[in-house]
């Protein structure tokens, strides 16, 4: 099958603000192959929302962002990801530090059995922050508007939050280490419409001064929140694809590929 | 008929035979065989305590503790084995459970899942196996003689730490497997370290199960004779060990000595000594309870 369009995989950034350059970046479980050849630009301080059918690979491509996929028994990734003229996958760049300046937040909140204090020093601590910890800590709270909710029960328990909060608090606790990038796993997936508008709002905001992947199922948030787009598609191979990448108000009301249409208006997925 | 129109059930169900009297008559079946299997234990401990009890109480007193063993029966105490138990078992405790938690870690957190490390895992679970009497001549040959270190408090302490290392690796694994990756990968994403993330997250997490399963291997542990025997403790010690390289006798050997004599007032000393063992096992066990319930509640608020 040949793909009907093609041309349409890539947005026009200014040289100096790119935040991340994908280059053939494929993925591997054991012997699947779950991603194949994307090669994208992903915009500084914007939000690219990566929106595809179950299974076309899409967190597993944003897991790749940020070496995640080390960590993982059987998990293998070829190609290149540049941040600055530095390959994040060449053999001296040390995993750890991708991860400390690309930060995660993940589809269901996952914060530590600790204090909502701890939650947000941990990173710190790990990282070695020289700084005034607790000053941090409610830096990255204020950031990521929970501050208000939690500043007299800091010491309370993380788990005793709703789970709108605990996300919240996810997001302060990568902010506290200070990334510039943001990826996220289907943020609000686990959360009911109020709380996902607080996260969505809160993007919005964050998007002034960090850039934000997002993976997103839901193709509304994707079209509230996000800059630019990108459209994935597992063939009959179970090989996910780049399908489309454009600015997300063109992918919604003139895709160009017809799988995409046939996508966002709900035909297929 | 094709399996294609669903629609509700109405009128008479035919195509079901629910039989719900039947399904509510095999649950209450198995909840009374479950009480029945749950009685036998308790009836069992019930049984043994009492029956102990009943013999070794009148022994029981100070000087029962205070003395060393004698060839009177009214002068013989347990002192000498008490504290060569106590010696024993906190030398167990310190040298088994970092060793098997460090292996458990190492094996779950950071080997390579390949054709080398399922082998070492099938072979600890061979281990967990192995008769402890086998232990015992492997402490004899290595530590007693290999080691020159003599039937000493520290070479059986290593031997029945050989014992009970595969007992922890494994619980602790399990505890370690138990913890969601959820909590792994959290640590990941904020830039900490392989080793950070186990030591500040993974690890107080699974602390619980560890525990749990430390504190069965050192009850297996408390209780074993035969290797101890084995690597040449004496079953009749008038002193106290001194330094990690005196010879050394334990509970569970003086009851063993006291139960062969024909007299029956030893046997109303071995019943005594039982009474002192479980007492020990259960300090030990309410120690490790102890601090797993406050590592929980760490945990939890």
């Amino acid at each position: 099958m040949t793909a009907p369009t093609t041309e349409r995989r890539h947005i026009v950034v200014p040289p100096g603000s790119v935040a991340l350059r994908l280059e053939n970046l494929s993925v591997w479980y054991g012997a699947h192959q779950a991603v194949r050849d994307i090669s994208m630009v992903i915009p500084e301080r914007s939000i690219t929302a990566i929106i595809g059918p179950s299974g076309c690979g899409k967190s597993t491509l944003l897991r790749a962002l940020n070496r995640l996929h080390d960590t993982t028994p059987g998990a293998r990734v070829a190609g290149h990801v540049w941040r600055n003229g530095i390959d994040l996958y060449a053999p001296t760049t040390d995993p750890v530090w991708v991860r400390r300046h690309i930060g995660m937040i993940f589809q269901r909140p996952n914060p530590f059995p600790k204090s909502i204090f701890d939650n947000v020093a941990f990173g710190l601590r790990v990282n070695g922050y020289r700084g005034n910890v607790a000053e941090q800590v409610e830096q990255a709270l204020r950031a990521a508007a929970l501050w208000d909710e939690v500043k007299d029960k800091l010491h309370a328990n993380a788990l005793a939050l709703s789970g709108g909060q605990q996300q919240r608090l996810c997001i302060a606790r990568a902010l506290a280490v200070k990334p510039e990038i943001l990826l996220m796993d289907e943020p609000c997936s686990a959360l009911d419409p109020v709380a996902t508008m607080r996260i969505e709002d809160l993007m919005r905001e964050l998007a002034k001064s960090y850039t934000i992947v997002i993976v997103t199922h839901n193709m509304q948030q994707a079209s509230r929140v996000s800059d630019y787009t990108a459209f994935m598609l597992a063939g009959e191979d179970r090989i996910g694809e780049l399908i489309e990448y454009a600015p997300t108000r063109e992918i919604f009301i003139r895709p160009r590929d017809r799988r995409t249409e046939d996508y966002i208006t709900g035909r297929i997925g | 008929m094709t399996g294609t129109q669903l629609r509700p059930t109405v009128g008479t169900d035919t195509e079901f035979q629910p039989r719900l009297s039947l399904r509510r008559k095999v649950g209450a079946v198995f909840g009374v065989l479950t009480v029945v299997a749950m009685a036998i234990g308790l009836l069992t401990l019930g049984t043994l305590i009492v029956d102990v009890v009943r013999d070794g109480w009148s022994v029981l007193s100070w000087d029962f503790i205070r003395n060393f063993p004698s060839r009177r029966p009214s002068e013989a105490g347990i002192r000498s084995a008490l504290i060569g138990t106590v010696y024993v078992m906190v030398l167990v405790a310190v040298i088994a459970f970092p060793l098997g938690v460090s292996a458990a870690v190492y094996l779950e957190e950071f080997a390579p899942k390949n054709r080398l490390t399922s082998f070492i895992e099938l072979n600890i679970s061979n281990l967990a196996a192995v008769p402890s009497i086998v232990y015992g001549l492997l402490g004899l040959g290595i530590f007693v003689r290999a080691l020159t270190l003599g039937p000493s408090v520290i070479a059986g302490a290593l031997t029945l730490s050989l014992l009970i290392l595969p007992i922890i690796i494994i619980a602790s694994r399990e505890a370690l497997r138990a913890v969601p990756p959820s909590i792994r990968e959290a640590g990941y994403a904020l830039g900490a370290s392989r080793w950070q993330t186990v030591r500040m997250f993974v690890l107080p997490v699974a602390m619980p199960g560890i525990l749990t399963g430390t504190i069965l291997a050192l009850s297996r542990a408390i209780g074993e004779t035969a290797p101890l025997i084995t690597i040449g403790a004496l079953t009749y010690i008038a002193f106290t060990p001194k330094s990690l390289l005196d010879p050394f006798t334990v509970l569970p050997i003086q009851i063993y000595n006291w139960v062969s004599r024909p007299q029956p007032a030893f046997h109303q000393l071995a019943a005594g000594g039982i009474i002192i063992l479980l007492a020990v096992l259960l300090s030990f066990n309410a120690l490790a309870i102890v601090l797993r319930a406050r590592l929980q509640r760490q945990i939890r608020d």
